[in-house]
């Protein structure tokens, strides 16, 4: 029998917060109360100060791998996450080959059974993420895959995505996940279109294309009764349509990332390819429509599209780099930072969103603790020191890559301990493996 | 002024500085810039019109887009300055192997160079250069960001039409603005020199957002052609060709002609003194006819022989001692 006490923290969860520590027996929880004492040869964590949360599920990274191992593996892109505050990520399956067989998937989720998190995956949507033919999402389904994206890609084909979402019925608790963004409105872009892009010259990539495709497919969800969710938001446009949506009892969803959170297209104007991502950072006004969606809950998840790429490719033009940023060792520094810290965003519903609500809609029951963390639960848990303050130094991240738009900045909260089904992954701010 | 990267980068030539607690002003540091140039003017009509200012310096095309002026401009402006010279042009460089623009650069700075010229296709890629090198960089053109010198060489032409003061002539820029870098540092530099600046073109030519640039927009070019004291054309890219997929920018070569190309008809309305000024290469029939380019008011070639002497100023500005001119 192998025991950790969580000792001197508050609890937080969605059913609101206590000082309490938390006892973990065999990788579950065992006892949840204050002043518990620690059995003999327990190992205790302190988490005198500390925060302490369900374990972060990040469900949407791209750890590369098949494919690009050169810019990150699944073993260091968990061991980031981990480092981060996740215990589940899903990655994307726009790796090379992409995840739209049984056989690759089956040989990813092999290699991240021995991963810092959890490492569950997204199947494609059409083979090939060509966006023509449905890909084998049964197969795919029977290995556990419950959300099915092309990312990186639109599905643009109406038809295509009006039969992806048929199919969905077949496959319970599944869910359509689109990168939206019409490929015809975007094309030659590489940047927000806005006064940032006349200023400088670069090619424009509308939010109208995120909009557009975000209005249409909810239109198909309601025809068809599936389920959507729209990764990485990035207009206030798209955030009414979601909200509309939802008003409406459709079944629809939505995630942001941090960066979008906070950074404007005004970043780009320094021409640094770091700040480059699909979609774009775009205007103040819809960094202000992305808060409140936040806090309305119209966006339900921060998720951080976390993209490494290997530095020789960021090391060119802006429109010649290829669009992505790092964001599972930062995430919840960056939301702490900017948005708990400051009082825009209260700490439970960052939380949420980093954590609960991410864990039910992509399926994964083990994490984010829907309801208490309480005796009888596995034990997936973060513990964050909300007044610890460091600089990012991308070259020190746990990610293959460099390329994170964080670098040089001061944040306030890190990741102490991070608990896999009982286990640390982190201890003391530092990897266990 | 370490690098000539953007229109604005010249405010740092303003003689007052940022001194007595005021931001550099740009139009004194373009019109700083200008002065120069006149005397390079002078030196470029001596008998041997060469002086020793940039003896010992060398200086690096680094040109990854075709170029046939500001290339030859800038190795004229360049000798004439005594500085050596080395060509980089893409087509017979180790890029065709694969090279990165980074490692391409880091070769050069290995090779001891004092600046580089960078024309690319790319917006922001002598910024990215300069970020990577000791040497001073100036921008020749990059993708639709900005043509500092070709900026500089067109107000230096227009002041000495219209001068000293620039205040209150109004130019018209005519075509591709949006994909324009002429236009982007046209308008930046005119405008600090007091122009009242007319965008005239299709209304899919115009860049999607315009906030804050002090212009005024207009899709008729009748219409503005009356008052202006310059009518400023834009090359139209005939190499995007007209009616391919996805290409809205106007029906045919034919209909951007009649609505906005600068014909002799056009042409014989403009007042008396207006002034025709075109960056080259032109397409004769297409944005102006062949008449009018050839007509007096066309400054044209007068653009292409100041190119030179601002050019050596720039040169001269960037990595000059700080001596006389000669």
């Amino acid at each position: 029998m192998s025991e950790l006490l969580l000792a001197g923290g508050r609890v937080v969860d969605e059913t609101g917060e206590r000082v309490a520590d938390v006892r973990v027996v065999d990788g579950v929880v065992a006892e949840v109360g204050p002043g518990l004492a620690p059995a003999a040869g327990a190992l205790v964590l302190d988490a005198e100060g500390c925060v302490v949360a369900p374990g972060l599920v990040d469900i949407q990274v791209h750890f590369r791998d098949p494919g690009r191992e050169d810019a990150e593996t699944i073993e260091t892109g968990a061991r980031a996450a981990a480092l981060g505050g996740c215990t589940a990520v899903v990655c994307m399956p726009n790796t090379e080959p992409p995840l739209d067989d049984a056989g690759v998937v089956r040989s990813v989720l092999e290699r991240g059974r021995n991963a810092a998190c959890a490492v569950h995956v997204a199947g494609c949507i059409t083979k090939g993420r060509k966006g023509e033919q449905l890909a084998p999402m049964g197969e795919l389904y029977d290995l556990g895959v419950r959300m099915f994206t092309d990312d990186g890609d639109c599905v643009a084909d109406a038809s295509v995505m009006r039969g992806a979402f048929e199919y969905l019925a077949a496959l319970p608790g599944s869910v359509l996940s689109q990168h939206a963004e019409d490929p015809a409105l975007v094309r030659g872009g590489h940047m927000h279109e806005g006064a940032w892009s006349a200023r400088l010259g670069i090619p424009g990539r509308p939010a109208i294309a995120e909009s557009s495709i975000v209005a249409r497919d909810i239109a198909l969800a309601k025809l068809t009764g599936g389920r959507y969710h729209v990764l990485h938001v990035s207009s206030g446009l798209t955030v009414e349509l979601v909200r509309a949506a939802k008003a409406e009892g459709l079944r629809v969803s939505a995630e942001c990332t941090p960066q979008h959170l906070v950074l404007t297209d005004a970043a780009c104007a320094g021409f640094d390819p770091v700040f480059k991502m699909n979609p774009p950072l775009r205007e103040q006004s819809d960094v202000d429509a992305l808060r409140d969606g936040l806090l309305d809950g119209t966006i339900d998840a921060i998720a951080t599209d976390h993209a490494p790429h290997a530095p020789e490719t960021k090391a060119a033009p802006f429109e010649e780099a290829p669009p992505g940023m790092l964001g599972v060792e930062t995430a919840l520094a960056v939301v702490l930072t900017t948005l708990v810290e400051p009082g825009i965003v209260p700490l439970a519903t960052a939380l949420g969103a980093l954590s609960w609500r991410p864990a039910r809609l992509s399926g994964l029951d083990a994490h984010g603790h829907g309801g208490p963390v309480a005796a009888g639960r596995p034990a997936n848990l973060c513990v964050i020191d909300p007044a610890a303050r460091w600089v990012v130094d991308a070259a020190t991240l746990a990610s293959r890559a460099t390329n994170s738009p964080w670098h040089g900045c001061k944040l306030t909260g890190k990741v102490r301990h991070t608990i896999l089904a009982g286990t640390p992954t982190v201890r003391d701010g530092a990897p266990t493996q | 002024m370490k690098h000539l990267l953007a229109v604005e980068d010249l405010a740092a030539l303003d003689p007052a500085g940022s001194g007595a607690g005021r931001e550099p002003d740009l139009r004194a540091g373009i019109e700083s810039m200008l002065d120069l140039t006149a005397s390079f003017v002078e030196v470029n009509q001596r008998d041997i019109p060469k002086v020793p200012a940039l003896r010992g310096k060398t200086v690096v095309s680094l040109f990854y887009e075709d170029s046939t002026r500001t290339r030859l401009s800038f190795e004229t402006a360049a000798k004439r300055l005594g500085a050596d010279t080395m060509t980089f042009s893409v087509g017979t460089s180790s890029v065709k192997k694969g090279e990165s623009l980074l490692d391409t650069v880091q070769t050069i700075e290995a090779m001891g160079v004092h600046a580089i010229v960078v024309r690319h296709s790319a917006a922001g890629a002598a910024c990215r250069v300069a970020s990577w090198t000791s040497a001073s960089v100036i921008n020749g053109g990059d993708g639709r960001h900005e043509h500092p010198t070709q900026a500089l060489l067109d107000a230096f032409t227009l002041r000495r039409h219209r001068g000293p003061s620039l205040d209150g002539c109004r130019v018209a820029i005519v075509g591709d603005i949006a994909n324009s870098r002429v236009a982007r540092s046209n308008v930046l530099a005119l405008r600090a020199l007091g122009c009242d600046v007319t965008l005239v073109g299709p209304p899919t030519l115009m860049p999607s957002r315009l906030d804050g640039w002090p212009v005024t927009v207009s899709y008729d070019l009748d219409d503005v052609l009356p008052d202006v004291d310059v009518v400023y054309l834009l090359r139209i890219q005939l190499e995007r060709v007209a009616g391919g997929v996805g290409d809205v920018r106007f029906p045919t070569l034919r209909e951007y002609s009649s609505r906005w190309g600068l014909t002799a008809e056009r042409a014989a309305r403009l007042k008396p003194d207006t002034l025709v000024m075109h960056p080259g290469p032109m397409n004769r029939g297409v944005e102006i006819a062949a008449e009018v380019a050839d007509s007096t008011r066309s400054l044209v070639t007068e653009q292409v022989a100041n190119g030179v002497a601002v050019r050596m100023a720039v040169l001269w500005s960037l990595v000059g001692s700080g001596g006389p001119v000669v």
